[in-house]
C-alpha cells in the first residue's frame, strides 16, 4: 500500500505566491505547530494530523493546487495506521468535501516541509487579495480538477485497501468443484480457506442476483456455506440446517460467532438478605468490577472482572447474591408471583429461579421443588439453605407424575423450565453443537408437551390472583417453543397472555410449513447476538377454565382434534400416549371426564358432540389413522346434521 | 416424615439451647407467615431420613402427599443424626442460629477467610467478643460487617480469653459457610 501510494506522490509543483507568503503569517500557526512534535508516530506525517483538527474552523476554501494526491496520501495512510486501516479511511473519505480541502490546506505539504504547510495555510487564510485574482481562479480551477481526479483515485484505492480479495478476486469467485473438495476432505480442513470462502458464500446469498458466482445455483451455494461452516465452528449438519431455517445468512454468522464467546457473568441479588447497592458496595471493596445489569431488572448486577473469585466470597457464601445467567431472571419475572401463592417450580435445580421466586414473594406462600434427577437435588437444597429460604418443599418426582402426587388444581402458578435441547446456550455448553439430532429435538417436543399438559392441570384456574403457568426453555428450536405451546393451546383451556417483558423478539406465528394459533405473538423468544444474553423463550399462559377438554364450540373442537391429526406425526403419537395415560390411569378420570364432558353437554348445544369426542378419544389408540379419519368425518357429518337440527329448532 | 419424639426433642432442644439461649422461646413459638393462609402458622420440628427440619405447620401439612422417598426437604434442615445417633447441627441452621445467638464472635478481616476453610478461631484473629462466656458455650461466628460466618463451641471464658497467647484457640470450629463449597456433597 505503502509503495503504491508514495509511486503517486510525483511531486507537482508548488505554486510560488505560496512560498512568497510564508515568512509573513508564521506566528499565528506556531501553536499549532507544538502538537505536531508530540506525536511522533511515523515521522512527520503523522503530525499532521493534530493541526489538521484543530484548526478546522479557520480555513474554508481551497485555492492553491497543491499536492493534494500526496496529501490525501498521507492522511489516509495515518488514519490506516491508526485505525487498523479499513475504518478509519472509510470514514475518513466519506468526510465533507470542506474537511478535504481543509486538509489540503494544511497538509499543502510538499515532501512533509512544516514551513510550507505554514505558506499554505496562510495562503488559504490571505486567499482574498485581489492582486493575482485571475491567475488564482484558473489555479482554483485546476486544483478542482485535480481534487476530483484525486478523489476517484482514492476511491478506487480505498476498494482496493478494504476488501482483502480484490474485486477483480470477487468476479471469479466461484464455488469448489467435486474434485477440490475430496482434496480439501483428505488433508485437515484448512481453516483460512473456510473462513474466506464462507465470508464469499454469505456476500453472495445476500445479494444472490448480482453476486452469484458463475453457474451455480443458490441451493449449492447453500449446501456448501452449511458443510463450511461445520467444518470451521464445529457443528454437526442438522443443528447447522435448523439454525438456517430460522436466520438468514448474515444473521446466521452473528449468531454463530456470538456462540463461539462466554455472554457476560452476571449476579442476582438476594433480596431476602440484602439490597443491590449495599451488596454492590460490599463486591466493590473486595475489588470486583461490576454494574448494574440493565433497566429491566432491579436485583440483577453483570460483573466484568473481578480480583476474587466471584463465586466463592463470603457474600456468595452468606447466600447475598447468586450466580445466574440474565436469560434466567425472565421466566421468573414473567411468573411476577405474589405473596401468600402456592407456587410449584417443575424442573427447579440448581435453584436459580426457585430461589429468585421465594426472594419475590419474600418467603410467604409456599414454593415445591421439585427435581427429577437425584444428583441435582443436593445443589438443589444447598442453594435454597444458603439463600435462606424457607418456604420451600423439596421433592423428587418426574413432573408428569405431580398432578397425581400434588393433585390437580391446587396451586396458583407453575413455573416450567423446561429440559431441552439447550440451542441456546451453546456458549456455555459446546457439546450441544456435536451432540443433538433431530430425534433428541423430537424427544425432548413430547416431553415438553407432556409436562406442560401436566403443568396446566396442576393449576387453579379459579384462584384470585394466579392462575398463570409460564414456560421457557433454552432453546431456539420451533419445535421446542411455539410448537409445544401451540399444543397446549388446543388441549387445554389456556390463553396466552402478556408476559410483561417489553424487550425481545415475538415468537413466530408461522414457521416454514406450520401455521400456529395467531396469539403466539406474546411469546418472546431472545437472542445472543441482538440481546446478549442466553438464547432463550418465554411464554406465559392463563388458564380459563378447569375443564380438561378446550371449552370452545364443539366444533372446533373435533377440528382441533383432526388438525392435531394432520400436523406432525409427533402431535398424533403424543395425543395417543396422552389418551393411553389417560386410560390406563385408575377408573376415576374416565368418569371425571364424562362428568366434565355432561357438564359440557348441558352448557352447550350439540348434545351428540360431547358422546362423539369422548367416543374419538377412547377409541383413537386402538384404530388406526385412515380409520380415525373416517370417524372424524363421521361425526363431522353427525355434528352438522345436529347443528342444523338445532338450528331449524330455535327457528 | 414424623415428628421428634421425646427423646429426640430433648436432644435437639438442648443443642440449640447452647447457642441461643433463652431465646429459645422465640425460635418454638415464632409466627410464621409461610404457606398460604393469611394467618400466621406455628413452626414445628419433623425428622425427615435422619434430618431434622424447622418448618412451619402449613408446609407441613401440604407436603403430607408427597411420599417418603421423594421428599427431600422442607422449610430448613437445621441438623441430622449420625450413624451412631448423635445429633449435630449443620450449617444450614445458621440463619435461625444468627436471628437468636446470645454469644457472638466478630472476626477481624484477615482470619475470615481461615475460619471459612475450617480452621478454629484465634486470639489473633478476634475482633469483638461478647461478654459472659463460659467454655463450652455455643459461640456463632460472625465477620466484622455482621455477616454470619458459622458457629462453634468456646474454649475459653471472655476472661480467659483477654490473657491468651494470640494463638490460642478461642473458638472450636463446628461448621462454617464456607462447607457449602468445599463439602456439598455432605449437606
Amino acid at each position: 500500500m505503502v509503495l503504491t501510494r508514495s509511486s503517486k506522490k510525483a511531486p507537482k509543483p508548488q505554486t510560488p505566491p505560496v512560498k512568497n507568503l510564508s515568512k509573513a503569517q508564521t506566528p499565528p500557526l506556531s501553536k499549532a505547530e507544538k502538537p505536531q512534535t508530540l506525536t511522533s508516530k511515523k515521522g512527520a506525517k503523522s503530525q499532521k494530523k493534530p493541526p489538521l483538527k484543530k484548526q478546522k474552523k479557520d480555513v474554508i476554501v481551497v485555492e492553491e493546487e497543491d499536492d493534494d494526491e500526496e496529501v490525501s496520501d498521507v492522511e489516509s495512510e495515518e488514519i490506516d495506521e491508526s485505525d487498523d486501516g479499513e475504518k478509519g479511511s472509510n470514514g475518513f473519505f466519506s468526510d465533507d468535501d470542506g474537511e478535504e480541502l481543509l486538509n489540503d490546506n494544511f497538509l499543502d505539504g510538499s515532501d512533509d516541509d512544516e514551513e510550507e504547510e505554514r505558506s499554505d495555510s496562510d495562503e488559504a487564510l490571505s486567499s482574498d487579495s485581489d492582486s493575482d485574482e485571475d491567475d488564482i481562479q484558473k489555479e482554483s480551477e485546476a486544483i478542482d480538477r485535480a481534487k476530483a481526479k484525486e478523489e476517484e483515485d482514492a476511491d478506487a484505492e480505498l476498494l482496493d485497501f478494504n476488501k482483502e480479495d480484490g474485486p477483480e478476486e470477487h468476479e471469479t469467485f466461484r464455488l469448489p468443484t467435486q474434485e477440490e473438495l475430496e482434496e480439501e476432505a483428505r488433508g485437515p480442513p484448512d481453516l483460512p480457506l473456510l473462513q474466506s470462502r464462507i465470508k464469499e458464500i454469505v456476500r453472495a446469498l445476500s445479494n444472490f442476483n448480482v453476486l452469484r458466482p458463475n453457474g451455480a445455483s443458490r441451493k449449492e451455494c447453500v449446501e456448501q456455506l452449511k458443510s463450511d461452516l461445520a467444518s470451521y465452528y464445529g457443528y454437526n449438519s442438522f443443528l447447522i440446517g435448523a439454525l438456517f431455517e430460522l436466520f438468514p445468512p448474515v444473521e446466521l454468522m452473528e449468531i454463530i460467532q456470538a456462540f463461539e464467546k462466554q455472554r457476560p457473568t452476571s449476579i442476582r441479588t438476594n433480596t431476602l438478605k440484602t439490597r443491590r447497592r449495599d451488596l454492590a458496595d460490599v463486591l466493590l471493596n473486595r475489588g470486583v468490577n461490576l454494574d448494574p445489569l440493565s433497566k429491566w431488572s432491579k436485583v440483577g448486577l453483570v460483573v466484568y472482572d473481578s480480583q476474587v473469585p466471584i463465586g466463592a466470597t463470603p457474600e456468595y457464601l452468606a447466600g447475598y447474591y447468586m450466580l445466574q445467567g440474565a436469560s434466567s431472571f425472565l421466566p421468573v419475572m414473567a411468573l411476577a408471583p405474589k405473596e401468600n401463592e402456592r407456587i410449584v417450580d417443575v424442573a427447579a435445580a440448581p435453584g436459580g429461579k426457585t430461589t429468585y421466586v421465594a426472594a419475590l414473594m419474600k418467603n410467604t406462600g409456599l414454593i415445591f421443588a421439585n427435581e427429577m434427577k437425584v444428583p441435582r437435588l443436593k445443589s438443589l437444597t444447598a442453594n435454597l439453605h444458603r439463600m435462606g429460604v424457607t418456604n420451600t418443599i423439596v421433592c423428587n418426582y418426574d413432573g408428569r407424575e405431580l398432578p397425581k402426587v400434588l393433585g390437580e388444581r391446587s396451586v396458583d402458578r407453575v413455573l416450567l423450565d423446561a429440559p431441552c435441547s439447550g440451542t441456546g446456550v451453546i456458549s456455555k455448553d459446546e457439546s450441544v453443537k456435536t451432540s443433538k439430532s433431530l430425534e433428541d429435538i423430537k424427544r425432548f417436543a413430547h416431553l415438553q408437551k407432556q409436562l406442560l399438559l401436566a403443568a396446566i392441570d396442576l393449576v387453579d384456574a379459579t384462584s384470585k390472583t394466579g392462575g398463570y403457568i409460564v414456560y421457557s426453555t433454552c432453546s431456539l428450536m420451533v419445535a421446542e417453543n411455539e410448537a409445544v405451546i401451540d399444543y397446549a393451546l388446543k388441549k387445554r383451556n389456556v390463553q396466552l397472555v402478556k408476559t410483561g417483558l417489553d424487550f425481545g423478539q415475538d415468537g413466530y406465528r408461522r414457521f416454514r410449513e406450520h401455521r400456529f394459533h395467531p396469539s403466539l405473538k406474546q411469546t418472546k423468544r431472545f437472542y445472543p447476538h441482538v440481546h446478549n444474553m442466553d438464547g432463550f423463550f418465554v411464554a406465559k399462559l392463563k388458564k380459563m377454565s378447569n375443564m380438561k377438554q378446550s371449552s370452545e364450540d364443539d366444533d372446533e373442537a373435533v377440528e382441533t382434534v383432526e388438525q392435531a391429526d394432520v400436523s406432525s406425526d409427533d402431535d398424533e403419537e403424543a395425543e395417543a400416549m396422552e389418551e393411553m395415560e389417560k386410560l390406563s390411569v385408575p377408573s376415576k378420570q374416565p368418569k371425571e371426564n364424562k362428568e366434565r364432558l355432561a357438564k359440557s353437554k348441558e352448557k352447550k348445544k350439540g348434545k351428540k358432540d360431547g358422546k362423539s369426542k369422548s367416543k374419538n378419544v377412547e377409541r383413537k389408540p386402538k384404530k388406526k389413522r385412515s380409520d380415525w379419519k373416517k370417524e372424524i368425518a363421521q361425526a363431522r357429518e353427525e355434528k352438522r346434521r345436529a347443528m342444523r337440527e338445532n338450528s331449524k329448532g330455535k327457528q | 416424615m414424623r415428628p421428634l419424639d421425646e427423646n429426640e426433642t430433648t436432644v435437639v432442644f438442648e443443642k440449640i439451647f447452647k447457642f441461643v439461649g433463652n431465646n429459645l422461646k422465640n425460635i418454638v413459638e415464632n409466627p410464621s407467615h409461610e404457606g398460604p393462609e393469611p394467618e400466621a402458622g406455628r413452626y414445628c420440628f419433623r425428622l425427615q431420613r435422619n434430618r431434622v427440619f424447622y418448618v412451619s405447620e402449613s408446609l407441613v401439612k401440604r407436603a403430607t402427599n408427597i411420599s417418603r422417598k421423594n421428599l427431600v426437604s422442607l422449610g430448613t434442615c437445621i441438623g441430622k443424626y449420625t450413624h451412631a445417633g448423635s445429633f449435630h447441627l449443620t450449617i444450614m441452621s445458621l440463619n435461625l442460629l444468627a436471628a437468636n445467638a446470645k454469644h457472638k464472635v466478630w472476626l477481624k478481616p484477615t482470619s475470615e477467610m481461615s475460619f471459612l476453610y475450617g480452621n478454629h478461631v484465634l486470639k489473633g484473629g478476634l475482633g469483638r467478643i461478647t461478654d459472659s462466656i463460659v467454655p463450652g458455650d455455643g459461640v456463632v461466628v460472625f465477620s466484622m460487617s455482621d455477616v454470619p460466618l458459622g458457629f462453634g463451641i468456646a474454649a475459653k471464658s471472655t476472661q480467659d480469653c483477654r490473657k491468651l497467647d494470640p494463638n490460642g484457640i478461642v473458638v472450636l470450629h463446628q461448621a462454617d459457610i464456607g462447607e457449602y463449597l468445599r463439602d456439598e456433597d455432605e449437606l
